[in-house]
């Protein structure tokens, strides 16, 4: 059947909560402001580990997982998430993040496998449209 | 009609008539201004809304013995001291700390040398939630937002060379403020000074976990009755510490409004005063040792009326609803932070203004004590050069600003007494729903607060994003291209691993059996009525570390988790 008659399923993202860090306002704001930009969106709740988090995408069969951590814990938590997406053969899910992270923390973290980061002050509809773009096209790959 | 869209009225002479009149009609034909920012210019950050103008019938209602009182007189709306900052100006207290415990104390003989006079201590995450740093959970945050204290022999190093009886000591702890409590006493009986003569604070403001920082270990009832096993016992043996420091602070960096933030920040201390008149305390027993320690939003008039108001609220409070004799039980003594959430990561030098604005809204609501937040701490920990702008920031407001000068300069402004009536107005709201889930316990229990929360949260960020609201460097005067500082401050994993090694050491050098039996009895403490202060100080004392201590009390509490709502 070609993809254009199919009702389109909405993407769907897991907003992610990491370690030990219970700053939720921003993981809070961004999955409300995706659910109202037409998307699936299933907060994990606070304390996750980086392996309930991909266990949570690969379940809920998630276009994406964006991961919100303003503990200072950044350089831990995210590449975990990014060794678990490999091993658990899961890279195509779109992973980017958020919070109080340096820009040379920023692209060293983008090297090792994240999306995107997004600071303190970024934009929703900027989120919402990398989101779109990104787990539309990965949509389009694994359907 | 003139008196409701402006307050300018009562128009009781000719003259002031004709005048009233001529703003009605100059201020109808006077278009409202557009483009950047207008959508929000008639309300608060919080939505509450504004006239153009306040005037006399703003004010008409109130009662000048009863409402506002004299400075140092119930209910204390214009402060708690007689002459205020001409007397004493407020405590400049600079929240600060990480890394271990060892380091922690260097910093410690450093600040005492400059001559500070009290000691604050910021524990890490681990820590706050009560996990050691070995622990799995723990991975990736030792030292990072304060010390690793995992056992007394962390606390022993954090005061070596420091004589506990001379100094003060504030704690910002909150889950396991008892364990820290207990920690504190042992450290200092080893040095040979007895605990009655210990003075300091804890923050020990469980409620407000719940509803926004999420530090918590417990559901809400044991730690309740933890909280009053530790009033009871400083009521006992402790007559110099405070006991509580009931903290709106992070109810406000969840995204409360200023309302919300006043109103759940004194729900949730009068939840502690019932809680320990419940116990059978005297409030007057308890009452003088409560603090509170507010936010000071970009919002300048509503944050002073805010505190305004939040100390004729609590001062009606505890002498009509609880009985308090005790001058000191009425008056609500106050720290206060510049907001987190209103600094920006995008040119963050302008967070040296916003903090100036905010610091200077504290000083005009009379606050006790002041901590002024460094520009960069939205992008990392501060550094050593932004964290004294900061300082310099309090400096320049106390000495050369002079608004220090005159007791509640605004009292008996128009706007601010009306925003003041205003802000208690939508607190006893609050109140009211409170009272309807059956209290401040009930209410968190079924996620009200967080959700009221989430909710304002929700709207301010989208008035940011339609363009309403003006953040500078944000959504407004964006430099393109900006380039973050290169100098931020980092720790090093280093540190994570060497904690985790110094708390196995600890392990393996103690007596086994002491730690079992004391694990044994806290555990039959927690399920009986005994209050659990001493059984905690005898774990503390057989080298219990603070995990397994949580282990002990989880074991028969149960942990908390949320059911998240967004």
């Amino acid at each position: 059947m070609p993809a254009t008659n199919a009702p389109a399923r909405p993407l769907r993202v897991i907003v992610a909560k990491a370690g030990l860090d219970g700053h939720d306002r921003g993981a809070k704001v961004i999955a409300r402001a995706l659910r109202d930009a037409g998307m699936e969106v299933i907060y994990t709740g606070l304390f996750q580990t980086p392996e309930q988090i991909v266990q949570t995408a690969i379940q809920e069969d998630a276009d994406g997982i964006g991961l919100s951590i303003l503990s200072g814990a950044h350089m831990t938590l995210f590449p975990l998430v990014v060794e678990q997406l490999r091993a658990q053969h899961a890279a195509d899910i779109v992973f980017f993040g958020g919070g109080t992270i340096p820009a040379d923390d920023a692209s060293e973290l983008k090297r090792l496998g994240v999306r995107e980061i997004f600071t303190p002050g970024a934009p929703l509809s900027e989120i919402i449209a990398f989101v779109e773009r990104e787990c539309g096209k990965r949509r389009e790959l694994v359907g | 009609m003139i008196e409701r869209t402006s307050g300018l009225g009562p128009d009781v002479t000719p003259e002031y008539r004709e005048l009233v009149e001529r703003w009605q009609g100059k201020a109808e034909r006077t278009p409202p201004r557009t483009g950047k920012g207008s959508g929000a210019v008639d309300r608060t950050i919080s939505d509450v809304a504004l006239k153009a103008v306040y005037g006399p019938a703003d004010v008409a209602h109130l009662d000048l013995a009863r409402d506002l009182g004299v400075p140092g007189e119930y209910p204390y709306t214009r402060g708690i001291h007689p002459t205020m900052y001409r007397s004493r100006l407020w405590t400049m207290r600079q929240f600060a700390g990480f890394g271990n415990a060892k380091q922690t104390n260097e910093r410690y003989h450093f600040l005492l040398a400059q001559g500070q006079m009290g000691l604050s201590v910021a524990f890490d995450m681990p820590t706050l939630m009560g996990y050691d740093s070995d622990s799995p959970k723990a991975r990736g945050e030792v030292g990072h937002c304060g010390a690793a204290i995992d056992s007394v022999r962390d606390m022993e190093i954090l005061f070596d060379g420091i004589d506990l009886g001379a100094i003060t000591t504030s704690m910002t702890i909150n889950g396991p403020a008892a364990i820290a409590l207990a920690q504190y006493v042992v450290t200092a009986e080893h040095k040979g000074i007895p605990r009655a003569k210990l003075g300091g604070t804890l923050q020990a403001d469980i409620l407000k976990e719940y509803i926004a920082q999420k530090e918590w270990i417990f559901p809400p009832r044991p730690h309740m009755r933890v909280i009053v096993d530790m009033m009871e016992f400083c009521s006992r043996e402790m007559p110099r510490w405070n006991t509580i420091s009931v903290s709106g602070y992070h109810i406000r960096e969840a995204g409360s409004t200023a309302a919300q933030e006043l109103a759940f920040t004194l729900a949730d201390g009068f939840a502690y005063v019932e809680a320990a008149l419940a116990r059978g305390l005297d409030v007057d027993d308890f009452a003088p040792r409560l603090s509170f320690f507010f936010n000071s939003h970009i919002d300048f008039f509503e944050e002073i009326a805010k505190f305004r108001a939040a100390r004729r609220i609590y001062a009606r409070r505890m002498r009509e609803k609880y009985g308090a004799k005790d001058p000191r039980s009425w008056q609500l003594r106050f720290h206060t932070q510049t907001a987190g959430c209103s600094a920006t990561a995008q040119q963050p030098e302008n967070n040296i203004v916003r903090v100036a604005y905010e610091a200077m809204a504290a000083a005009l609501g009379g606050t006790q004590s002041l901590h002024t937040n460094s520009m960069d701490e939205v992008l990392a920990l501060p550094t050593e050069k932004s964290v004294e702008i900061a300082l310099r920031t309090q400096q320049v407001l106390a000495y050369e600003t002079n608004v220090t000068n005159v007791v509640d300069p605004l009292g008996g402004a128009y706007f601010i007494e009306a925003l003041t009536d205003e802000m208690e107005r939508q607190a006893e709201e609050y109140f009211a729903h409170l009272a309807e889930f059956g209290g401040m316990v009930e209410a968190v229990e079924a996620g009200y607060p967080q959700r009221e929360i989430a909710d304002a949260s929700y709207r301010y960020q989208r008035s940011i994003e339609s363009g309403d609201r003006v953040i500078v460097g944000v959504n407004a005067f964006e430099k393109p291209n900006e380039v973050q500082p290169p100098d931020l401050l980092k720790i090093s994993p280093e540190i994570e691993r060497a904690q985790a090694r110094f708390v196995q050491d600890v392990r393996a050098n103690r007596d086994g059996a002491a730690v079992e039996a004391s694990l044994a009895a806290l555990k039959r403490a927690c399920a009986g009525d005994a209050n659990v202060m001493p059984y905690l100080i005898d774990c503390v004392e057989a080298v219990c570390t603070e995990g397994e201590i949580v282990d002990a009390m989880v074991s028969v509490y149960g942990r908390y988790t949320e059911n998240t709502q967004f």
